[in-house]
């Protein structure tokens, strides 16, 4: 602890940066800062005398599988740094695509898949249709705003499943929540 | 996971814990039903939804067994039961989910009309559960009821799309929602759990949840050409760990490997 602490903040900057370029297990070119899950990193003081420094991460969604390796990465990328972590998982307060930077919206869309658009939708009254209440994303690989959903859930529990009406290809969406 | 001096684990005593128990174990056994249905699910798309509401809900559920666990230890300056020993080493009268979630998982029909009520009845539950007095429950909540509000559309467009579709999908869709509705009312009853952490500002009173649901069901059940059920018989006793023949059968599954090899790690 006291190694950590005594030295310049510099260092726990150095941690953040590392931190933040671990890449998502899941999307594999989002980094954790890109998703916004990075929510603090601060020196160790006392809770576990084996550890320098403690990352705050908050959980994407409450039952995402990617958690456990998440934490392992982190741990891994401080240890690099010859700093021994504890990854402290934070529920509040709750993760939400609005976190996403700019450029992971950008990296997505290049990887192919649509990022979240817009803002998290606020809460109204239940949508009684079979249409989508959400917003339409945009084609990732021809650019085209005419979409169909064929599903809400896609291949993991962040994102939904579209077809493009121009192109005719299938593509994910990252979906604001 | 250590492996705990007693298996199975004495009972939980504290009241905010056994509140949390209920909710969680509601969501670990439904997340269980809903498991079933990848690779039998009417298309690929639905397997990865199923699957994925599951995962939600298992997510949920290990935040609130944990939160039971850590509750109880403090209250009784016991050892802490990891959210692991909650799952696998208790009992079946231990558990304190209602019926609904336990009912094997029928056809495509009933499992969306028991999707269609307990995603309702959840997200009601969920926007309130952010306003509670503990910090865990609040912030599960929060996260939560995004969730939730995914599922309940989810349950809506398939109720529309199955109700009014063809006459057989009308036909298994409304069959599911009368086999599913006996057990409505029991998620909205309160027991003596609910009733004392509502007092205390930490939980919610179930019986206060029926107003915010019911027009939902009217309004949705309506504009798929069916009938709201009117049943005669209602279910009890979940809270009390009183269960169907139903719940052993799939903790028998879900505990197996846990109890066979105590401790065991990979």
């Amino acid at each position: 602890m006291t190694r950590v602490t005594s030295q310049a903040t510099t260092d726990l900057d150095a941690v953040r940066r590392a931190v933040c370029d671990v890449l998502d297990p899941e999307v594999p070119v989002l980094s954790l800062g890109d998703l916004g899950i990075v929510r603090d990193v601060y020196p160790e003081t006392g809770v576990d005398d084996d550890c320098d420094v403690v990352v705050d991460v908050t959980p994407t969604y409450s039952g995402c599988p990617a958690t456990e390796v998440i934490a392992a990465s982190v741990v891994r990328a401080a240890a690099r740094l010859g700093y021994r972590a504890r990854v402290r998982t934070v529920l509040a307060p709750a993760w939400t695509t609005d976190w996403m930077s700019a450029e992971g919206r950008r990296k997505l869309e290049q990887y192919g898949i649509a990022p979240p658009s817009g803002r998290a939708p606020v809460r109204g009254p239940v949508p009684v249709t079979i249409a989508s209440a959400a917003p339409r994303p945009k084609c990732p690989r021809c650019g085209s705003p005419a979409a169909e959903e064929l599903s809400r859930f896609g291949a993991t529990a962040c994102q939904s499943l579209w077809r493009c009406t121009a192109c005719a290809e299938p593509f994910s969406h990252f979906k604001a929540i | 996971m250590t492996v705990p001096a007693t298996v199975p684990l004495p009972p939980v005593t504290d009241p905010v814990a056994r509140y949390c128990l209920a909710l969680g174990d509601d969501a670990l056994v439904l997340a269980q039903r809903l498991g079933e249905w990848l690779s039998r699910a009417p298309q690929i798309e639905e397997d990865m939804a199923l699957g994925n509401i599951a995962l939600d809900l298992l997510g949920q559920a290990r935040t609130l067994l944990g939160r039971a666990g850590e509750l109880e230890a403090a209250a009784t300056g016991t050892e802490q039961p990891s959210e692991d020993d909650l799952a696998y080493l208790r009992d079946e009268r231990e558990f304190r989910c209602v019926h609904l979630v336990q009912l094997p998982r029928g056809d495509f029909g009933f499992t969306i009309a028991r999707q269609l009520v307990f995603s309702t009845y959840q997200h009601a539950l969920y926007s309130r559960l952010v306003g509670s007095a503990d910090d865990v429950l609040a912030a599960l909540a929060a996260k939560a009821v995004k969730e939730t509000e995914y599922h309940r559309e989810h349950a809506v467009q398939w109720t529309l799309r199955l109700g009014d579709g063809t006459d057989e999908s009308h036909r298994r869709m409304q069959a599911g929602l009368e086999a599913v509705w006996p057990y409505v009312d029991e998620l909205f009853a309160d027991d003596d759990v609910a009733i004392e952490v509502a007092g205390s500002g930490t939980g919610v009173l179930p019986s206060s949840l029926l107003s915010g649901c019911e027009p939902v069901w009217v309004d949705v059940v309506g504009q798929a050409t069916m009938e709201v059920p009117t049943p005669t018989a209602h279910a009890r006793g979940g809270r009390d760990g009183v269960h169907s023949e139903h719940l052993g059968y799939l903790l028998a599954e879900m505990q197996h490997v846990a109890r066979s090899h105590p401790g065991a790690t990979w």
